[in-house]
Formats: structure tokens, sequence, C-alpha cells
């Protein structure tokens, strides 16, 4: 074995146990959330005597999961869904038709993606409550269109600029509309691009917060960032239930990441060098 | 002819650009204009009245010793979780430059603290710094555990870093990672394994070739750490005795609270700019370096 094999053995072990470091606080929760609240309040590191479910069962009932669940579902679903389709016809719209005001209008969503939500949640909530639109699932999914269609129309129109129009040529010669050329050329080569939207969306619309929690008041609205956060804020000092709550609402996206962590660390890190 | 070449036009228009402009338009220009209004007026949630005040919500602002304090206390949060969250990242990331089997489950999981929202992250840590961190410390005597870090300001203002950090490392490191593209391997592997020379081979070679990298992760973490609110919200809510709000924190507290829309919108606007100067200035201070090495 030369010096360099061996240094690279040393360079990867300590990467490993630098990994298993920086994942403890994680690790952590996981072990506790299988014992009882006086086994971690008496220490949290021991390894759990047998591994309880029930505070999960607990969690899963007292935070009212599985209607957080559906409605998160609901919401991301339908949001992502719309900002897929209608980003992509414009930024169709944008590249293949150059007029004037194409152009200024896509200028103004590049410039709209530097204003931070902070800027906008004030007024959005004072005119959407004036209206009496809040506290309705449909607001908050056209609210997320809203916010979501400038990076996607951006990323859509990156995209199609490289795609040769030859393609649609002889379809649009034959006569075809140009909602068929879309649907039927265009959108299945985009495929890409979606993926990419797809992870990016999913991960923000899933995990947000703020916008949610000015938007959807009531109980039976509530989205799982909004259910832990009343779960915690009601439940403050039984600790297992709470951290079985934690890893509940982290598994979907953690099963996600599972079987999609390629396209989703390539999709993140795209997202960000554009 | 031309008339109807005019109608089909409108139609394609409408059709390919319809519903997300429309979208786009109510949720993001019409607020954005609304917002800048109301800076300038006493909007009062209650009885919808108002009147123009001209820039007196932004001399209230800059007035307001409490917002200005969380300021600052937002400019020190930022200014050490984007050097911290950025170091680690780049070391972390000059470690995995080759890309094998092995690497790929390494960045897979540094990655993992991204897939986790920051409620359910700021409650993760929460239970940590309360709960197992004093366990240890009165356990070892440890000092500085012994109490919950989340009860005194300057502890709950580390704690609010380390956790934000923690979420970024994973982030950045990506980007990092592509970034050194352009390094030969070489230069990557001597700086990642050997030990004399290291340094020099980080500053003198490695580091120049990564500016554009450096740019772009400073950027990102910056905007991401000034704009921080679930986190807070989760790890501190604010406390000890509201000690440890940042700016958004206090903006939400200032108008969904108290229902001061036109201050909350007029502080809003002074954070955006804060953030604005700050990461242009940085991107052109450091894109500079980038020439002159």
């Amino acid at each position: 074995m030369n010096s360099r094999t061996l240094a690279s053995i040393l360079k990867y072990s300590f990467m490993y146990l630098f990994l298993i470091v920086f994942l403890t606080p994680f690790l952590l929760i996981i072990m506790n959330s299988f014992k009882k609240t006086q086994q971690f309040v008496d220490n949290p590191l021991s390894w759990p005597e047998r591994f309880r479910f029930g505070n999960y069962a607990d969690a899963y009932e007292n935070m009212d999961f599985l209607h957080g669940f559906m409605n998160s579902l609901i919401i991301t679903v339908s949001a992502v869904f719309l900002i897929l389709i209608f980003s992509s016809m414009t930024g169709y719209l944008f590249v293949r038709f150059k007029w004037k005001l194409n152009a200024v209008l896509f200028f103004l969503m590049l410039a709209s993606m530097a204003l931070p939500f902070q800027v906008l949640m004030i007024p959005l909530v004072m005119l959407y409550g004036n209206a009496d639109l809040l506290n309705m699932k449909s607001s908050l999914v056209f609210m997320y269109l809203g916010f979501g269609v400038p990076f996607g129309v951006f990323t859509f129109h990156g995209f199609i600029k490289g795609v040769p129009y030859e393609l649609e040529e002889s379809a649009f010669l034959e006569g075809s509309s140009r909602p068929r050329i879309f649907f039927q050329i265009v959108l299945p080569l985009l495929k890409p691009v979606f993926v990419t939207l797809i992870v990016l969306d999913v991960l923000w619309i899933w995990n947000d917060y703020l916008l949610p929690s000015l938007v959807l008041l009531s109980p039976d609205q509530k989205t799982l960032p909004l259910s832990t956060y009343n779960f915690f804020s009601s439940y403050s000092v039984d600790y297992s239930p709470l951290m079985a709550g934690l890893i509940m609402t982290v598994i979907p996206v953690l099963v996600l990441y599972l079987f999609l962590q390629k396209q989703i660390i390539k999709g993140i890190t795209d997202g960000a060098l554009k | 002819m031309k008339k109807s070449g005019f109608y089909r036009n409108a139609g394609t228009f409408l059709l390919f650009g319809g519903p997300s402009l429309l979208a786009f338009a109510a949720v993001v220009v019409v607020p954005f204009l609304v917002g800048l209004y109301l800076t300038f007026t006493n909007w009062d949630v209650r009885t919808a009245d108002h009147s123009v005040v001209g820039f007196a919500n932004y001399l209230h602002v800059f007035k307001d010793h409490v917002f200005l304090e969380q300021l600052w206390f937002t400019l020190k949060y930022v200014f050490f979780t984007v050097l911290i969250a950025n170091a680690a990242a780049f070391f972390v990331a000059l470690g995995l430059t080759r890309g094998g089997k092995g690497e790929k489950w390494l960045r897979t999981g540094f990655f993992t603290p991204n897939l986790i929202g920051g409620i359910v992250l700021g409650y993760l840590w929460q239970t940590l710094f309360s709960q197992v961190l004093p366990y240890l410390g009165n356990k070892y005597g440890w000092p500085l555990f012994e109490k919950s870090w989340l009860t005194d300001t300057n502890t709950a203002f580390w704690a609010l870093i380390i956790a934000t950090a923690w979420q970024l490392v994973g982030y950045l490191m990506m980007i990092y990672i592509a970034g050194f593209s352009g390094v030969p391997q070489d230069v990557l592997e001597a700086s990642a394994i050997d030990g004399a020379g290291r340094f020099a081979v980080i500053r003198r070679i490695v580091l120049p070739l990564s500016v554009p990298a450096i740019v772009i992760c400073v950027f990102i973490s910056l905007s991401r750490s000034f704009l921080t609110y679930d986190i807070n919200l989760a790890l501190t809510k604010g406390g000890p005795f509201n000690s440890t709000e940042l700016a958004t924190y206090h903006i939400v507290q200032k108008a969904f609270l108290s229902d001061q829309y036109g201050i909350g919108q007029a502080e809003a606007v002074v954070l955006f700019a804060v953030v604005a100067i700050i990461a242009l200035t940085q991107s052109y201070l450091l894109k500079k370096l980038e020439v002159e090495s």
C-alpha cells in the first residue's frame, strides 16, 4: 500500500466520521422518538430499551397528521402542476413570439425574482383579506402559482431557446394549431426542466410555513408545517411524541429523496447556478 | 387578413400567457405597488380608513430603536452564518471532489438537512439545545452547556447561527463542488490531503479559481439568512425577552399582531434595501478579486 492510498483511506474515514457527527442531531431525535419522555429526560443518549411506536400513534392523533398531510399534498400537487403547465406555455410564448410586449413582460418577471416575500406579504394579506379570499386552499394555490411563475418561465425560456424551430415548422405547415404543436412536439422535450422544477417547487411548497400561516387560518385547512407548529406550541413538555411528530413530518420528503436523490441534488444545484 | 392575424396573435397570447400573467400580476405586481403606496399611509386594519402621511412611516422606522437594534442583531447573525456556513462547505467540498461511489453517499448525507423545512429544523435544534446539551453539561460538568442555550441572549444568538448554518452547509457544498470543476484534479487532491504546503495551495490556486462559486455561495447564503423566519420562530420564538427577534420576525409581529401595516411595510422595504445593497456590494467586490488574481 503506497502512501497515497493510505492518505485517501484516512481522508475518507475522517469524512465519514465527520458526517456522523454532522447528522448526530437528526439521529438523536430518531432514537429518542422511540423512548418514553421520562427515559429521554433521564438520559437522552441511552439506547431505547424497546422500540415503542406509541409516540408515533400519539403524534399522529394529536397532530391530526392525516388531515395536515392531505392538505399539504393537495396544495403542493395542484400548485406544482399549475406552475409547470402555465410557465412552460408562457416560456414558449416568450421565445417564439418576439413582440415588444413579451420582452417587457419577461423583463418584469426577471426583475421580480429579486423581491423577497417579506416585501409582498403585508399588502398580499391585506388585499386578499379585504376581498374575503383568505382561508381557502385555492387562494393559497393561486398565490403559489403567482410566486412560482417567474422562475418557471425563466427556466423554460432558457431551455426552449435551444430547441430548433425546424421541429415545429413542418407541423405548422401541415396546418397544426399552436396549442397542438406545443403539447405534442415541444412539451415532451422539456422533461429535464420539469424534473428540476418539480424538485425545487415541491421542496419549497411542502416545507413553506410563513405564507400558509398568514393565509390559512382555520384548523381544518392547516398544512403539515402548521400542524407541527401547533403541536409544539400546545404540547411543549411531552417530548417523545413531539420528536415522533417531527420525524413523521420529514418522512415523506425523505422517502422522495431516497428515490430521486440524483435528480434532487442536480435540480437544486442547477437552480442555484442559474 | 391583417386583422385576423392580430386576433390570432391575441388569442395565442391569452392562451399561452393569460393564466400565468394573471397570477403574476395579482400576486406579485399589484401587491408590490400597493405595498409601496402603503408605506406612505397610516392604514388602519379595522376601519380600512387611511390618509397619506408622506415619509412619516420611514422616519418612524429610522427612529425606532427596537427595530434598529434588531436590524443590527440580524446583520451580526447574517455575518457569522455566512462565514461559518461557507467555510465549512468549502472544506467539506474540498474533500469530496473525486465523485466516486463512496463520495456519493457522503454528499447525499451532508445534503440531508436541506430537505427539512425551517419549522421542523428549528424544533429539532430546540430539543437539542434545551434538553440534550444541558444533560451532557450537567453530567460531565461542562459549564458551557449546563444551562439551556436558549435562555440567554448571547448563546441563543449562536444557537440560531448553528441551526441555520447546519442546513446551509450541504447546499453550498454542492455549489462549491460544481465550481471546483475548473481546478485541476491533482491540485485538489493535494489541497485535501497533503500536510505540508496544503494551505498555500488552497490560498494561491484553489481559492482564486473558485471565486465565481464563492460569489454565488455568499450571495445565496446572505440573502437566505437575511430573510430567516421559520427557524427563528421555532428555535427561540424571539426570546428570551424578545432579544433574538430577527428582522422578518419583527415585521410579522408589527404587521399582524400590532396591526401596523404601514410601518410594517416600511420596515420590509428598508430590510429589502439593506439586503440588496449588501448582496450587490459583495458580488461587486468579490468579482473584482477574480480579475486581479
